[in-house]
C-alpha cells in the first residue's frame, strides 16, 4: 500500500513577541490508504497543531509533508485552499456547520468552491448524507438537529468531495458516550468502505476503534501502535 | 465559485438579519431619496426658467427709458419720457444686428364687454411686437400695418382676459370698451402663462401703438413710446445688437463723454441665462449635500459590515477550512455590501420620485425625474457599496483559518 501522508522531522515554533514555543519537535510518520488512526496524547501535547498542519491550515516551521504524493510545503495560499477542498475532509468538535442554513446545504458546501453545479452538488450531498444514516434530515437547521446528528452532517460534508484522507479533531469530544458509540461505529464503517481517517482523541475506549494509535507527549511522538512504517 | 451562489450567499445573510439590513439601508435610501428629489426639483426649476425664456421669445433687447447706475440699477426712469417711435425706426434701419424693433406703451385700466369688466394691461405695440415676442393669434388675426398707420381701434386678447371677459364664447369681432372707448377685438392671443417675474402674461390687452400714443396714454410730445422691444438676428450677434442700439442712441440723444445715457439696455436672455445657470448651480449644490448623506449612510454600511464579518469569524474559518479561496470570503462580503447598497439605492430612488411628484402635485411646481438621475443615482449607490464594503471585505478574507475557526 502506498502512502497517503508522510511527515518527515516536522517541527512548529510558535513565536510570541521575543518567546519562542516549539509545539513540535521533528516528528515523522506516514499514513497509507485505508488507514484509521488515532492521535492521543494529553492536552497542550501538540495533537491540534500536527492536525492543523495535516489538513493544510497551517505550514511546518521546518520538516516535509508529502499529502497523496504532493509537497504542501511550496504551495500559495489558494493551493493549500485546493488541497483543503479536494484531498481532505474535516471534522471537528464543535461541528462547525453554518447555522441557519439547511443540512444538505452545509454538506453542498465543499462542492460550491469546487465549482459543481447546483444539480450535481445536490445529488452527491444526498447521497453522503444517506450514507451517514441522514436520510430525511435534508432541510433541518442544525439547530433542529442532536448532536450526534450535526457530528453526521459534518461527517457528511467532510465525505461529499471523495478526499484522500478525513481529519477529525476530537470529534465525539462534545457528544456523550453513546452518541460517541454511534459516531465511531460511522467513522468504523466509513473506514471499511476504504476510506483513510486520521482521529485525534483522549479517550482510550474511542482510541480502540482505530487500528493505530500514535501518542504524543509534549511535542514529540512517544509511542506508535504501528511502528513498522514510521521512518 | 460562481455568481449565483455567491449572489444566494449574500441574500441569506441579509435576510437572516431583517431589521439590521434594513436599518443600515436607511442611510443609503435616504441619501438616494435626497438626490434623486433634489435633482428633480433642481431640474424642475430649470425647466420652468427655460419655458420662461421661450415664451419671451429669444435673442431679446429690451431698451427703457432713464438711467443705470454702475450696480445696473435703473434710476429715475419712473416718468421719463426719452425714447420715441423714431428711435425704433433708427433702430430698425441703422443697426444691422436687429431683426425686429418694435415702440410699445403701457397702460392699465378697466376693458368692458357688456355687464363683465376686468382691470388689465393696456399695451400698445407695434405688429412687430408679435413677432419678437413670438406670440400668433389662436383665433382671428394679428394687428397689420394699416392697423398701425391708421391708429385704427382694434385689439387682441390675452387668454386671461378673453376668458374673464367672454367665458367660453369667440370674442373676435365684438366690440370691447377699453377705459370707455370702443375697440373691436380682431383676435386672441396664444396662451403664454407666467413670465420670468412671476406676472401673468395673458392678462394684457394690445393695440395698436400709435392708437394707444392717441387715445389712451398722456404724454409730454406725440410719439413718445415707454420701452423698444428689439429682437436681433441671432444668438451669436446679441451683444453686437446691444452695442450698435447703445452707440445710435447715444447718437441720436446727443450722449458725449461723461454725460450719463437716458436709456438703458437690457439683453433679456442673457439675464434668463444667468438665472437658468444659477438654477442649474443651485441643484447641484442641493445633489451635493445630498451626496453628504450617501457617504455617512456608505460610513454605517462599513461599520456593521466590519461587525458582520467579527460576528461571523467562525463561519469564515469554516468556508476556508473547506476550500474556500481569499478571493471567495472577499467576493462574498463585497456582494453582501454591494446589494445593501443597491437595494437601498432602489428603494431610494422610488422613495425620491414618489416625493418628487408629490411635491410637484401639492405645490403645482414641476419635477423632471430624468433616466439620466436615476441611472446615476444607482451607479453610485453600487459604488458606495463597492467602496465601503472593500475594507470589511478585505479585512474577512485576511483572516488565518486556524484563528478564525477557534474564534468564539
Ligand atoms: N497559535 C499558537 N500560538 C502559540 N502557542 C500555541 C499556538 N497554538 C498552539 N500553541 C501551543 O502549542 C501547544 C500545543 O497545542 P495543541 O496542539 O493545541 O495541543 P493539543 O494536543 O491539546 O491539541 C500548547 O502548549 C499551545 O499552548
Ligand atoms: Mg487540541
Amino acid at each position: 500500500m502506498s502512502s497517503v501522508i508522510s511527515l518527515t522531522g516536522i517541527r512548529r515554533v510558535f513565536s510570541m513577541g521575543d518567546q519562542q514555543f516549539e509545539a513540535l519537535k521533528g516528528i515523522s510518520f506516514s499514513v497509507d490508504a485505508g488507514e484509521f488512526v488515532a492521535i492521543m496524547g494529553a492536552s497542550g501535547s501538540g495533537k491540534s497543531t500536527c492536525m492543523n498542519i495535516l489538513g493544510c491550515l497551517d505550514l511546518p516551521t521546518a520538516g516535509s509533508y508529502l499529502l497523496d504524493g504532493l509537497d504542501v510545503g511550496g504551495m500559495t495560499p489558494n493551493q493549500l485552499a485546493d488541497i483543503r477542498n479536494k484531498k481532505l475532509g474535516f471534522v471537528f468538535q464543535g461541528f462547525n456547520l453554518l447555522a441557519r442554513t439547511p443540512a444538505v446545504e452545509n454538506v453542498e458546501l465543499p462542492l460550491v468552491y469546487a465549482g459543481l453545479h447546483s444539480k450535481e452538488r445536490r445529488q452527491k450531498a444526498l447521497s453522503a448524507m444517506e450514507q451517514v444514516g441522514l436520510s430525511g434530515k435534508e432541510n433541518n437547521h442544525p439547530s433542529q438537529l442532536s448532536g450526534g446528528q450535526q457530528q453526521r452532517v459534518a461527517i457528511a460534508r467532510a465525505l461529499v468531495n471523495n478526499p484522500a484522507v478525513i481529519l477529525a479533531d476530537e470529534p465525539t469530544g462534545n457528544l456523550d458516550s453513546s452518541t460517541s458509540n454511534e459516531i465511531m461505529g460511522l467513522f468504523t464503517a466509513l473506514n471499511r468502505q476504504g476510506i483513510t481517517i486520521i482521529m485525534v482523541t483522549h479517550e482510550h475506549d474511542v482510541a480502540a476503534y482505530a487500528g493505530r494509535q500514535i501518542t504524543f507527549k509534549d511535542g514529540s511522538i512517544i509511542s506508535d501502535s504501528q511502528t513498522k512504517r514510521t521512518s | 465559485m460562481d455568481f449565483l451562489q455567491t449572489l444566494k450567499i449574500a441574500l441569506r445573510a441579509l435576510r437572516t438579519n431583517k431589521m439590521r439590513s434594513f436599518l443600515t439601508m436607511l442611510g443609503i435610501i435616504i441619501g438616494i431619496a435626497a438626490v434623486i428629489a433634489m435633482m428633480a426639483v433642481g431640474s424642475g426649476a430649470s425647466y420652468v426658467i427655460s419655458q420662461q425664456i421661450a415664451s419671451i421669445g429669444s435673442n431679446i433687447i429690451l431698451v427703457l427709458p432713464g438711467s443705470t447706475t454702475s450696480g445696473g440699477l435703473r434710476t429715475g426712469s419712473g416718468g421719463a419720457q426719452t425714447l420715441s417711435s423714431d428711435d425704433v425706426k433708427a433702430i430698425m434701419t441703422d443697426c444691422p444686428s436687429v431683426a425686429y424693433a418694435a415702440g410699445t406703451v403701457r397702460s392699465s385700466g378697466q376693458v368692458v364687454n357688456g355687464n363683465m369688466n376686468w382691470s388689465t394691461v393696456i399695451m400698445g405695440g407695434a405688429p412687430e411686437l408679435f413677432e419678437i415676442r413670438e406670440w400668433p393669434v389662436v383665433a382671428g388675426r394679428s394687428f397689420n400695418q394699416q392697423d398701425e398707420d391708421g391708429a385704427i381701434k382694434v385689439c387682441l386678447l390675452g387668454q386671461t382676459v378673453a376668458e374673464n371677459l367672454f367665458g367660453a364664447a369667440d370674442p373676435v369681432g365684438s366690440i370691447v370698451r377699453i377705459k370707455k372707448i370702443p375697440f373691436t377685438v380682431i383676435g386672441v392671443l396664444e396662451r403664454k402663462g407666467q413670465s420670468p417675474q412671476g406676472q401673468d402674461q395673458d392678462d394684457a390687452v394690445f393695440v395698436p401703438l400709435r392708437t394707444a400714443q392717441r387715445n389712451l396714454v398722456r404724454s409730454q410730445r406725440t410719439g413718445i413710446v415707454g420701452a423698444i422691444m428689439v429682437k436681433a438676428k441671432s444668438e451669436e450677434v446679441i451683444n453686437k445688437a446691444e452695442s450698435e442700439i447703445q452707440s445710435l442712441l447715444n447718437q441720436r440723444h446727443r450722449i458725449t463723454g461723461g454725460k450719463e445715457a437716458d436709456f438703458t439696455t437690457r439683453n433679456l436672455s442673457e439675464i434668463l441665462a444667468v438665472a437658468e445657470q444659477s438654477s442649474k448651480a443651485m441643484s447641484l449644490l442641493l445633489g451635493a449635500v445630498a451626496s453628504i448623506s450617501l457617504i455617512v449612510g456608505g460610513i454605517g454600511i462599513m461599520n456593521i459590515m466590519l461587525v458582520s464579518v467579527t460576528e461571523r469569524t467562525r463561519e469564515i474559518g469554516i468556508r476556508m477550512a473547506i476550500g474556500a479561496k481569499k478571493n471567495d470570503i472577499l467576493w462574498q462580503f463585497m456582494t453582501e455590501a454591494v446589494l445593501l447598497t443597491m437595494l437601498g439605492g432602489l428603494i431610494g430612488i422610488g422613495l425620491g420620485a414618489g416625493g418628487a411628484t408629490a411635491v410637484s402635485r401639492m405645490l403645482d411646481w414641476p419635477t423632471l425625474i430624468s433616466p439620466q438621475s436615476i441611472v446615476i443615482a444607482f451607479v453610485f449607490s453600487g459604488a458606495v457599496g463597492i467602496f465601503f464594503g472593500f475594507y470589511p471585505a478585505k479585512k474577512a478574507a485576511g483572516l488565518n483559518p486556524i484563528d478564525a475557526l477557534r474564534y468564539e
